[in-house]
């Protein structure tokens, strides 16, 4: 008997008990939310009560010009807003990370908190910041730029189709900037001495020695930074809705899904909300998350070499 | 022991009327302030830059006229109040009054049963149909709000500038442009105020503002949401040309000039010419230090009618889940009282009573502007009733067209082939 009882691993139930706060948590707030919106887009409000409808409000979304035009723009627009990110978000990060790693940099603190401070504002004050600076009527940015002699170059950059999205774009990699630099920058320092100084032996120096020691050894930092712009650009709401209202102007040409979203769930002036076809919306995007994290995880994180230090 | 018992029960009754005097006195001391506490009304509002003539002349002149009802002005940021009512509606949690903005937003909170029925209340004798319509069902069977007031469109000018440049208040389209070229080619101010970055500006003050001097008011509103005339119809080209004309005569940068920039521009001094809705006047009386005179939409040619947008645009509604409801109906039936049109079109030139009474205002700028309802022939938005109750919204939907016409992105013929396209997509009348 007592041998019997010794051979059967007795259940932990201590794992429960300490996962069961975050478990229950999460799941109220963040699991069970998800999917009552994924439940919401398959009814419509039909006389003030739900109806179920199947896949209506995505045929709606993707079936009517309309809708899917709207869509298909804020997709692109969000596309793009990804892009930039990543071509001068965080190429800039990284090179202020490899600026601050660098030993015979001076003032280190001060840079690094000037460059890290813009990330804790609050987005509306940088758009109210910028929208103040480049306005052609007060900003300083026609001044500075006539002060220079390139006043010919400024535009009311953003009330113009061609130039809006991309300008906010820039205005939002200046207040994000912060982020790949400090982890960038955090994994440069993790790098051993050792591996730098055998680097020099071998007469790898400088400028080759970013590219062919460094570099590599921070991939893996630059796959998650990389990741987190995803996720975080095609959530972004927040800077367009201050910068140029729900209806992203001019003519829809800043409209990205997260305005898209707003003005279809909420409603704007006069049309009303749609919470259905709204939270169809939600669930397009969720997926669009979903696909890109899913190629991210498995098709390169998992081929990036990790080293063993 | 039997002694010793009697004195147990006697105890025990003692101990229970204790615990019933205890209970009674808890229950009284409930109960006392609960009579003497004063009702609270919460009112839910879009109006923030109205808060201090609530606080200050409003709502004292109410209290004053009923003790034991409080208010409490609690208004929300224009562009984000009717997603923020609807929330709290829904969860429960909105104030007891509700002021209404105008046609299908208000009658899709009295269809859902959050507005209640208003059409019996004593105070709405004081409004006529027109007065009503904003607020009514389509047959006009119900009201749910009682109007509070209209605002007019028209162009508020920079008197002194006129004076200097030498130009006087247009009457005629052609005489409006030979005034805007005369200031323009001075070149002291910047003709007119106005940009296209929040894209309501150029429907609004443009589109809605001269238009009905071409659709004829009421007559082409009216045919146009019976089908009759069509949005490509010359009428309603009309406007947009117009429209595209005032590309030149707009400030550098009118692109990403905001509605705060434009109002600015011209409190400065630094533009001539306002395309204005009523409600400027009481920010611009505070803001301006010249002098400031107001014309109404210029006609095609003299002796032409003269139409202006007199819209129905603001009202106040009651909670039907609200917990006060006999306190919000006295407030109702004072909202609609003389004393509060009275006092609410002082407090607020630019925004006129919609009420029968005769109701006298101070204002200069104001009175001018309530003298063409007199002179010319009054009309609402064309775009608010019924015609944006489907998707694509026509009201938006004009906000881009007019702001794409007076930056040249869009020929006038093509914004308005676009709208009426998306107006028969979905409204029967149109296809």
């Amino acid at each position: 008997m007592a041998a019997e009882q010794s051979t059967r691993p007795p259940i932990r139930w201590h794992i429960a008990v300490f996962l069961a706060p975050a478990v229950l948590i999460y799941t109220a707030i963040m699991i069970l939310p998800l999917f009552n919106t994924l439940k919401l887009a398959l009814y419509t409000d039909a006389q003030n009560a739900q109806v179920f409808i199947g896949l209506d409000n995505f045929r709606l979304l993707f079936g009517d010009e309309r809708w899917s035009e709207q869509f298909w723009n804020a997709l692109g627009n969000n596309v793009w807003f990804f892009i930039i990110h990543m071509l001068v978000q965080n190429p800039i990060g990284i090179l202020l990370a490899a600026l601050l790693s660098s030993p015979r940099l001076r003032m280190r603190a001060f840079y690094r908190t000037a460059i890290f401070i813009p990330t804790i504002l609050s987005f509306v004050i940088a758009g109210f910041a910028w929208k103040l600076i480049l306005s052609p009527l007060w900003g300083v940015a026609p001044n500075l730029l006539d002060f220079v002699g390139l006043k010919g170059l400024f535009q009311p950059w953003l009330g113009k189709e061609a130039y809006a999205l991309t300008t906010l774009a820039l205005i939002s990699v200046w207040q994000f900037v912060g982020i790949p630099m400090m982890l960038i920058y955090a994994a440069l320092l993790s790098i051993p001495d050792e591996l730098l100084e055998a680097a020099e032996c071998d007469g790898v120096t400088g400028m080759a020695q970013f590219w062919k020691i460094k570099l590599p050894l921070v991939l893996p930092a630059i796959g998650i930074i990389s990741i987190l712009t995803f996720v975080g650009n095609f959530n972004a709401f927040d800077l367009i809705y201050s910068t140029q209202g729900a209806l992203a102007g001019p003519d829809f040409s800043t409209d990205i899904l997260g305005t898209f979203l707003y003005r279809t769930f909420f409603g704007f002036q006069l049309q009303l909300g749609d919470p259905n076809l709204g939270a169809a919306i939600a669930t397009a995007m969720f997926l669009i998350i979903l696909i890109g994290v899913s190629i991210y995880l498995f098709g390169i994180q998992r081929r990036l070499r990790r080293y063993q230090f | 022991m039997q002694a010793g018992a009697l004195e147990a029960n006697r105890e025990k009754t003692m101990t229970k009327r204790v615990k019933r005097a205890l209970l009674a006195a808890t229950m009284l001391g409930f109960a006392g302030p609960a009579m003497a506490q004063d009702v609270t009304l919460t009112i839910e509002s879009w109006r923030n830059d109205d808060l201090t003539i609530w606080q200050e002349t409003l709502i004292p002149a109410f209290e004053a006229k009923n003790p034991g009802i409080k208010l409490r002005f609690n208004p929300t940021a224009p562009t984000e109040y009717n997603a923020a009512l609807n929330s709290k509606l829904e969860a429960g949690s909105a104030g007891d009054l509700i002021t209404c903005r105008p046609f299908d937003a208000s009658l899709s909170l009295y269809e859902k049963g959050y507005l209640a029925p208003l059409q019996d209340l004593e105070g709405m004798k004081n409004f006529g149909d027109v007065a009503k319509s904003g607020w009514s069902t389509d047959d006009g069977s119900v009201t749910f709000c009682v109007p509070m007031a209209s605002v007019i469109h028209g162009f508020i000018y920079n008197a002194d500038a006129f004076a200097e440049v030498g130009v006087e208040p247009p009457k005629t389209v052609d005489a409006f442009f030979a005034a805007l070229d005369k200031i323009k080619e001075d070149g002291t101010y910047i003709p007119m105020a106005m940009g296209t970055n929040d894209q309501w500006e150029a429907a609004t003050m443009g589109y809605q503002n001269i238009g009905p001097t071409y659709w004829h008011g009421e007559e082409g509103r009216l045919a146009l949401i019976k089908g009759q005339q069509k949005l490509t119809d010359d009428q309603w080209v009309e406007p947009f040309r117009q429209l595209a004309r005032w590309k030149d005569y707009l400030g550098d940068g009118y692109e990403a000039q905001t509605y705060p920039d434009s109002q600015n521009l011209f409190t400065l001094g630094r533009a001539a010419i306002y395309p204005a809705g009523s409600w400027e006047i009481s920010v611009f009386n505070e803001q301006a230090d010249f002098k400031m005179g107001a014309f109404a939409p210029p006609v095609p040619k003299e002796g032409d009618t003269c139409y202006i947008s007199d819209h129905v645009d603001i009202a106040m509604g009651m909670n039907a889940k609200g917990p006060n409801q006999e306190a919000a109906k006295t407030f109702l039936n004072w909202v609609g009282s003389e004393e509060f049109a009275t006092l609410y079109a002082n407090a607020l030139p630019g925004f006129f009573s919609l009420s029968n009474h005769e109701v006298k205002m101070e204002d200069p700028l104001a009175q001018e502007f309530v003298s063409w309802r007199t002179k010319c022939k009054s009309t609402i938005r064309s775009t608010y009733q019924i015609l944006s109750r489907g998707t694509p919204n026509l009201e938006n939907e004009t906000w881009n067209a007019s702001a794409n016409v007076i930056k040249g992105t869009e020929t006038p013929e093509a914004a308005a082939e676009r709208l009426q396209k998306g107006l028969a997509s979905w409204y029967d009348p149109q296809k």
